[in-house]
Parts: structure tokens; sequence; C-alpha cells
């Protein structure tokens, strides 16, 4: 049967982490930290691992206690309602690639991951790659008992802030092949990586990795060689999910706010939210707003689907929360007037964190062509 | 009807062209090209090499120094110099403020003031919105109390653009706080260095501080600074406003983002080829062409038919709306078009920082910015919900 309700423990988990974000985090302290130089607050990130954020995360199997598609959309909807910018993705991203390939090998590492005290990032993306996930020109070539890596990755979340990478690289193949790509666990410190970090408009952080003759041991390969390619597309999938859900809950925010100031400014002598030009406007959003809901709901329920299935639904719901994103970030802003406009006024941070996300794992055109082509098969 | 330009304007054309070719200097044009934010020098050096040239005042009749165009002249212009990307011009003092003198100012104001908003020796900044009054401007508070031969001024402004270059300020102040509130307002000129003038920099959502607030505690203003008479201000006030939207369908803008646009799409590799062959993109680029296409012509069509040297009435809200919309519609698609490129946040590219490393390619550093500064244009100058509703009243009589 049906039923769209939470259940008990996602709730409470639901409950727990609002409750903690609302009482301790909000746009002042994110704004300080952002401006004081440091990517995130670590204070903040160890209390979220220790309410079980990350273990949400990730199933039993693998140390977790959670793992599936409705834990995923309750822990970061909430994330995205506080607008934090803590690297909660980064575990779900690169922690889900070591997990899912190398299993029991890595359980310290996994463990470590989930309990936050190692940040790991995964290094796939590359200047080209553009939103195309398979491809990859970052080679890896055998020379003996190691690996050598050399190539440029791009985009990299949090990757000057973690202590281990996850880089991809293709062992054979074609620059665009399915086939052939491998991932290694490799320490920031090791020789021939160079990080450069930079900060995103929405206050997030990522680094170019280049990787100039980087040596590896072969054991530092995660799962059989040149196969990884269907855990990095599953990884991102579920980290879709999550940016997805963050959207969401960064949505519900801006949305909040508006709809707040439409009963406090007043013009012309009444509230601006007595205007129909405006009442219309914010009824619309009400509605689209449902929908980027519905649509993250029908994706947490297909995140365990068959592949295709599966993928249908990340690129459905990118789809449409890139679309409902594009409005409310905007409309949010209009139906403010200047003040929305201001850095420091919270609606910023939501604005630039909802148009963000369309430029993550792929915007409303690559999922639209995405979706058609994944229904014709 | 005659779409086709006359030999004349067609000569006007190249001549423009050539100019702007011979004098627009390099580095000022890149930077505009790349939407670094220019510095109050750049602006100060393009103001003054078109007035050298005679062009910086186009609406201006030739008395005052201007170049007195035709709504096709001005329209030529401003395509060419969008598309070398030519800096904006500073509009407040040039397309607002005079105007209003050569309207409703004295012969001693229209001696002192015009020619050096010419020289550019007075940087201008509007201060008409407050944090009371926004669409309801005529809720102004700010207080001028006349006091012997000056007023004394109280209150404060806000949003005002470029405020933190300006040395003045015209102002709506209430002057009389007991009629109803379109009465009782006047024009006042405000010199920013009198003492009791502070300004405060307010950083927008792109991370720039190109407005700001300006607080007025004991201002004393010579009572000859009062632009007309006394609580007329608000008639004045109005005249501006009409003038501030002449040029506000920014076909010069839109043309000159569209072919930027079209530039980076060839460029940009998305799925193995460039982003232009892609049909979904393509089919965006090709609808905002098709609108831009035409609002080329709507303004056209509204410009010459204001008589000459006037400026449109509400059909100017028309402009405003889907010149706007168009505006937004075209850096919306450059921020999609760079891609994971549009994450990283460069203050210091923007800021016209030499050696400073980029992460990605130079044209994406500005898409996101751009974009977020770009919602303003549906909000300043009376927000397109305003313009609705001036449509709506004064064309459609409902
Ligand atoms: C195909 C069809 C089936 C219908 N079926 C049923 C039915 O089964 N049962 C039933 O009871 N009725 C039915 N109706 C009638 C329908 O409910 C009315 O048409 C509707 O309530 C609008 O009223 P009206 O036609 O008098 O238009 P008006 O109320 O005169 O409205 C005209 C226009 O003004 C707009 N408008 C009106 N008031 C406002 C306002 N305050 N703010 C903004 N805009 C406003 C309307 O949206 C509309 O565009 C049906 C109508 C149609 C067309
Ligand atoms: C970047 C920027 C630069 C600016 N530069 C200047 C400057 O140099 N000098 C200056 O004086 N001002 C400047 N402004 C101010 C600008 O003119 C005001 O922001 C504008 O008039 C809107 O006022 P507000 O921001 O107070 O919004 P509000 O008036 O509070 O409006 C909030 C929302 O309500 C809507 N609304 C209001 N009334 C109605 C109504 N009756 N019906 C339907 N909807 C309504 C508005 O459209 C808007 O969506 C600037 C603003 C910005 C953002």
């Amino acid at each position: 049967m049906m039923d769209f309700n939470l259940t008990e423990e996602r709730r409470m988990l639901q409950d727990t982490l609002r409750r903690f974000l609302s009482d301790t985090y909000d746009h002042e302290r994110r704004n300080k930290v952002i401006a004081s130089g440091a990517a995130y607050d670590t204070d903040t990130f160890q209390s979220l691992a220790e309410l079980g954020v990350l273990g949400a995360l990730f199933p039993e199997a693998q140390g977790g206690f959670g793992g599936t598609g409705f834990d995923l959309a309750t822990v970061f909807e909430e994330l995205g309602r506080a607008g934090t910018i803590e690297p909660v993705l980064t575990t779900l991203l690169a922690g889900g690639v070591v997990s899912d390939l190398a299993g029991d090998s890595q359980a310290d590492l996994i463990s470590s991951i989930i309990d936050g005290g190692t940040v790991v990032a995964l290094a796939h993306s590359e200047p080209q790659s553009r939103y195309d996930l398979e491809s990859v020109a970052t080679v890896a070539s055998s020379d003996g008992a190691d690996v050598i890596l050399s190539g440029t990755k791009a985009h990299v979340i949090n990757g000057a802030q973690a202590q281990m990478l996850v880089i991809t690289a293709r062992e054979h193949g074609e620059q665009t092949d399915v086939e052939g790509i491998s991932a290694f666990c490799v320490p920031i410190d090791a020789k021939g990586v160079t990080v450069v970090d930079h900060i995103n408009v929405d206050g997030t952080s990522a680094a170019t990795v280049v990787l100039d003759d980087v040596r590896v041991l072969s054991q530092a390969r995660l799962g059989a060689a040149g196969a990884a390619y269907d855990v990095i597309e599953l990884a991102t999938a579920r980290a879709t999910l999550a940016v997805c859900a963050e959207a969401l809950g960064a949505m519900e925010s801006a949305k909040a706010l508006t709809i707040d100031y439409l009963k406090e400014r007043k013009q012309f002598g009444i509230a601006i939210g007595k205007f129909q030009a405006l009442q219309h406007r914010m009824a619309d959003m009400l509605i689209e707003v449902e929908q980027a809901r519905s649509a993250v709901v029908n994706l947490a329920g297909h995140i365990d689907a068959p592949r295709n299935e599966r993928e249908r639904h990340v690129s459905a719901a990118k789809n449409l929360i890139g679309r409902v994103g594009a409005i409310v970030a905007e409309e949010c802003i209009q139906m403010h007037g200047g003040i929305g406009m201001t850095n420091e006024y919270a609606l910023s941070h939501f604005a630039r964190r909802i148009t963000m996300i369309d430029h993550q794992f792929g915007d409303v055109d690559h999922h639209l062509e995405r979706f058609i082509a994944l229904s014709v098969q | 009807m005659d779409l086709n330009y006359s030999p004349e304007e067609q000569a006007f054309r190249v001549e423009v062209r050539q100019w702007l070719s011979d004098t627009l200097p390099r580095d000022l044009s890149e930077k505009v090209r790349l939407g670094k934010r220019l510095t109050k020098e750049d602006s100060v050096l393009w103001h003054q090499l078109l007035n050298a040239r005679g062009w910086l005042a186009p609406n201006w009749p030739k008395s005052h120094g201007g170049a007195e165009w035709n709504a096709v002249q001005r329209q030529i212009f401003e395509e060419e110099a969008c598309l070398a990307h030519a800096p904006r011009v500073v509009p407040f003092g040039l397309s607002m403020l005079a105007p209003v003198l050569m309207a409703f100012g004295s012969e001693e104001q229209c001696q002192r003031f015009l020619p050096r908003i010419l020289s550019g020796e007075d940087w201008w900044c509007q201060g008409y919105s407050e944090p009371g009054a926004g669409s309801d401007l005529a809720a102004v508070k700010t207080r001028a109390v006349r006091d012997g031969d000056s007023y004394v001024v109280n209150g404060q402004k806000t949003w005002t653009t470029l405020g933190q270059y300006a040395n003045w300020i015209f102002c709506l102040v209430r002057t009389d706080p007991d009629v109803k509130k379109q009465e009782g307002i006047s024009f006042l000129l405000i010199d920013m260095n009198t003492p009791g003038v502070t300004v405060r920099p307010i950083v927008l959502i792109d991370g720039g501080a190109e407005v700001n607030e300006v607080f007025f505690d004991n201002v004393r203003v010579p009572a000859e600074n009062l632009v007309g008479d006394e609580n007329k201000g608000w008639t004045y006030a109005k005249y501006l406003l009409t003038h501030e939207r002449t040029n506000i369908a920014g076909v010069g803008f839109s043309t000159a983002a569209l072919e930027t646009l079209k530039d980076v799409a060839g460029k940009v590799q998305a799925g193995g080829k460039p982003l232009a062959q892609n049909p979904l993109f393509a089919a965006r680029v090709a609808q905002v062409e098709i609108d831009l296409m035409a609002m080329a012509t709507t303004n056209l069509r509204v410009v010459s038919a204001a008589a000459k040297g006037q400026a449109p009435g509400a059909e100017s809200s028309m402009l405003k709306v889907k010149g706007t919309v168009i505006r937004q519609e075209l850096t919306a698609l450059l921020r999609r078009a760079v891609g994971p490129d549009a994450m990283a946040f460069q203050p210091d590219y923007l800021e016209g920082g030499d050696n400073v490393d980029m992460m990605g390619p130079e044209h994406a550093a500005s898409a996101a910015p751009s974009y977020f500064n770009m919602r303003k244009l549906s909000i300043f100058g009376g927000s397109n919900e305003v313009q609705r509703t001036i449509i709506t009243k004064a064309i459609l009589g409902l």
C-alpha cells in the first residue's frame, strides 16, 4: 500500500537534524566561516557526524544504519533548508565509491569516513567532461607493481579539504568508453598531486587536482581494473538525489522567507502580499515546489531500481528540480525587490545554492536529453 | 514602412564603428567583454573620450553640447558601442538629471552643472529610493527643512548606484509632511562632500558592491540647489523616470550578449561537439534571438513615435518589461552554457586582478555573477510589476 509518510526513525532523524541546525546554524554563522577563509565549520561537521547524519547515508552492511533513498532525501533536505556548506555531499559521493568498490578491504577507511574523522573527495570530473560521466582522459599506466596516474581533475568537491582522494583514471579504451575506468585511493599528500582550492559562488568549495606522474601501489586500485564505471554512475545517482533534496530544502527556505516578507513589507500603505500580482505567483511557486517534492520522492523511491529505471528517474528529477529551482530563485528575489539582492540577507545564499545545483551532476538540458535517450531504449 | 537604413545612416554606422575601433582602449573593451568590474577611472576615461568626440550626450540639444541624434542614430550608436564592448556610460548626470535641469532648472543651474556633467568633473548619483520608499516612491521621508538661505536635510537614501564614486547626489526630499504625499516632495541637489553625508556600501548577491546607503545627518544645503519650485519635486521626478526608461529596452546590450553567447557556445564542448550544435541549446538561443529581432523593431517603433527629443510615455513600460526579460534570459543561457565552470567564484579576477590563477576558461568567470547581478533589471527603474500596472492603467484603461 502506498504510504507517503516518513517512517518513525526517519521522522526522528529529521526532527533532530532540523532542531540542531535551526539552533546552531544560520546565514551569519556561515558567512563568518567563509569570511575567515575556512571551507566549512569543523565543529558543525563533527556534530553532524555525532548526530548520525553520515551514518544515515550508508547501509548497515557498510557500517552505517541507513543508506536508502529516503534516508538520503531526509538528510539532504534538512541540510538544504539550513544552507550548510559542510562536506556531507562529498562523504556520500566519494564514500559511496569506496564502499561499493572496495567493501571490506577498506573497512577502516570507511568507518573513519562515517565517523567524520576522514574527509574523502571524488576526483572524477575533468576540464573537458562537462556533465558526461564516461569522459575520462586521465591515464593510469601499470609499471610493475605500481600504477602511474597522470591527468587533470576539475570541480572536485572539497578536494582541498579531503585527506584522501578517490581518483578515477583510464586503464584502457577511448576517452568516452565506459569500459576501462578504474578508481584509486590516493592520499592528498602523495608525490605529484597538486591541489588548487577554490570557493564556489554558493560558498561551497571545490578544487582542481593535477596529477603529475603520481605513483601508487596497485593495491590502491579499488575493485577490478577498468570496471569502476557502474559504481561511479550509481554513486552519482545517489549524489544527484542528495542535491535534488538539498535544493528542495533550500527552496522551502527561500519560499518561507518570501511569504514572511510579503506579509511584513508594506508599500502604498499595505502589505505587498495583498497585491494579487504577487499572490498568484506565490501560489504558482507553491505548486511548483510541491512538484519538486514529488520529484524527489519519485527518485528516492527508485534509487535501488534496476539501472535504466533508476537513471531515468535521476534525469527526470534533476531536470524538474533545475526548472523549478530557477523559477523559485528568480521569483523570490523579484518579489523581495532590492533586499532580495543583498548578500547580507539569507535569501541570497539559498538562491545561489539552488542555482548552482543546476550546474552539478548535469543541468536541465543535459538531463532532458538523457531522459529522452533512456526512454526510447 | 521602410526597414532599410538610409545611405546617411549606413555611413553613420561605418563612422561610429571606425571611431570605436580607433579610440576604445583594448584593455577596457576586454574588461567589458569578460564581464569584469570597472573602476571609476575606467568609466571616467570612456566618458572623456566620448565627450571629446561630441558623442557623449545623444539626447541633449546641440546648444548644450549634445549630439541631438534621432532614434535610429541612437540605436545605431548603441548597437555599435555594445558590440565593440564599450563600457556603459554612467547615466545619472547625463540622461537623468540633465533633462530635468533643462526642463525645470534655472538658467544658473544649467550653466553651473551641465558643463561639469559633460566634462566628467561631477559624478552624480540618484537619491530616490529609501528603505520605506521603493515602488511607493512618493513615500520618501528624508526631511529638508528650510532654515534661512539653506535647507537642513536629515534621513536616508538607499540602493544608491555607484554612490561611492559620486560627489553630487540629486534627491527627492520631503519639504511638507502635512499634505498628500506627492505634493510635499522637492528635488534637491546635494554636494556629497558636505559635512553630515555618510556613504556605506551594500554587498550584493554577486559579491560586488555597486550600491550604497547614503545617510544625511543635519546636512546644510544652499537653497539655490533646489530645482524648480518647492513641493513640485514629484512632477520632476516622474519626468526623470520616463527619461530613465528611454534606453531601457537594452537592445544594444542584448545584441552584444547574444554575440558573446554564440561565441561561447561555439567554444564549449558538450557530448563531443560544440554546444552550439546541441539542438536543445540551439533552440533556446534561437528563441531569444527571435525575440530580440522583434524587440529591436518594437523599440524603434516606440522611440520614433515619441515627439522629437521627448521621452516615450507609458509605452516605454512595454520596452522595459520585454527588454529586461530578454537580457535576463541571455545571462541565464550564458550561465548554462559554461556548465560546471559557472560554479567557481573568482572575485579577484572580476575586480580586474591580472596575476590571478584562473579556474576554468576566462569566458566562464563572470557568467554566474552576471546572471545574479542582472536580476536587478526587473527590480530597479520601476519594477516590472509596477510597469505592468502602468500598462494596465495608462494603455489598457483597466
Ligand atoms: C468548460 C467549463 C466547465 C465548467 N463546469 C462547471 C461546473 O461543473 N460547475 C460549476 O459550478 N461551474 C462550472 N463552470 C463555470 C466556472 O466555474 C466559471 O466559469 C468560473 O467560476 C468563472 O466565472 P465566470 O465565467 O463568471 O467568469 P468571471 O468570474 O467573470 O471571470 C472572468 C475572468 O476574470 C478572472 N477573474 C475573476 N475574478 C478574479 C479575481 N478576483 N482575481 C483575478 N482574476 C479574476 C477569471 O479568472 C476569468 O479569467 C465551468 C466553466 C467552464 C468553462
Ligand atoms: C541594483 C540596484 C540598483 C539601484 N539603484 C538605484 C539608484 O541608483 N537610485 C535609487 O534611487 N534607487 C535605486 N534602486 C532602487 C530601486 O529603484 C528599487 O529597488 C525599486 O524601486 C523597488 O523598490 P524596493 O526594492 O523597495 O521593492 P518594493 O517596492 O518593496 O517591492 C517588492 C516587490 O513588490 C512588488 N510590488 C510593489 N508594489 C506593487 C504593486 N502595487 N503591485 C504589484 N507588485 C508590487 C515589487 O514589484 C517587488 O516585486 C536600485 C535597486 C537595485 C536592486
